[in-house]
């Protein structure tokens, strides 16, 4: 069965969703990120899906699993791109995805990535104190 | 209601699940629909191809571009011939599932079309139709 990529940039894990993922794929998909996380002890992903033109309740749902289990891992996930109209159509369906920060595009969702590490370091170096 | 074109999916493998959602997306741009409403619709028949594969145990899909009152529409009928819903109205709500899903399927879709029915016999199948107007 085909994957979908997982690239490591510094202490992060970037994933590019390009194809209209079937089920399994998305499965598939949850499970490699999970690994991943620990095996690369990766603090951050980034889900780049502004190639996606359609969210439904399954890849909803995979995007808020991969979002909780990385919290548990320590590691915070960020999803980017999404386009408006997926927007939308997500709220109307009744998915709200509370528990999944959102990012206008790849930069930005990096930024919110350093930006929390930057804080628990500083947070790391007051409990020195 | 004249139909002016139609075809018919076979839903067996979660693949054609995204052969569906293809197909919609085809048959909505033909209509002219705006892209928030070709998303719209194109999201509803992934819930229900996904129904009809998990629950209904697989079936088919026929999608119609529909004309009415000078109005063009795309049309969707997802049947199956598997165990069928025997309570409807607690299949709609939202947070119900049997399995494991969230329970957004069913009346999501509904929210998401402008026409929206289901006919379902308890060991006989269930039939989902829903229709989105330009
Ligand atoms: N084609 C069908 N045949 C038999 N039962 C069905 C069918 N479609 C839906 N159901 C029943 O209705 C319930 C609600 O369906 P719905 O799509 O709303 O939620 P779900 O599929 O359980 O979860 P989600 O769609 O959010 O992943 C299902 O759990 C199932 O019991
Ligand atoms: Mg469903």
């Amino acid at each position: 069965m085909d994957r979908i990529p997982i690239l490591k940039f510094g202490n992060a894990l970037l994933v590019t969703i390009q194809v209209d993922m079937h089920d399994r794929l998305a499965t598939a998909l949850e499970e490699d990120l999970t690994s991943r996380i620990v095996s690369n002890n990766a603090r951050g992903v980034l889900i780049d899906i502004s190639a996606l033109e359609v969210v439904d309740s399954f890849i909803g749902r995979m995007l808020d699993n991969i979002a909780a289990v990385s919290r548990i891992l320590d590691a915070d996930t960020v999803v980017v791109g999404m386009r408006p109209a997926v927007a939308i159509t997500l709220v109307e369906l009744g998915l709200s995805l509370t528990g999944v920060k959102t990012a206008l595009n790849v930069e930005r969702g990096m930024a919110m990535i350093h930006d929390r590490l930057a804080g628990s370091e500083a947070d790391d170096a007051d409990d020195e104190d | 209601m004249p139909t002016t074109k139609t075809e018919r999916l076979g839903i067996r493998i979660s693949d054609d699940v995204v052969r569906v959602r293809q197909l919609t997306r085809t048959f909505a741009l033909e209509v002219g629909l705006g892209l928030v409403d070709q998303t719209k619709v194109v999201t509803a028949a992934s819930e229900l191809a996904r129904n009809t594969l998990d629950y209904g145990g697989g079936g088919d899909v026929t999608a119609e571009i529909v004309e009415q009152g000078g109005r063009r529409g795309v049309r969707l009928t997802f049947e199956d011939k598997g165990p069928g819903i025997a309570d409807i109205e607690q299949a709609l709500k939202d947070g119900f599932t049997s399995g494991k899903g969230m329970g957004l399927g069913l009346g999501g879709a509904k929210r998401l079309c402008n026409e929206f029915s289901i006919v379902s016999e308890p060991g006989l199948g269930t039939k989902v139709t829903i229709a989105r107007w330009k």
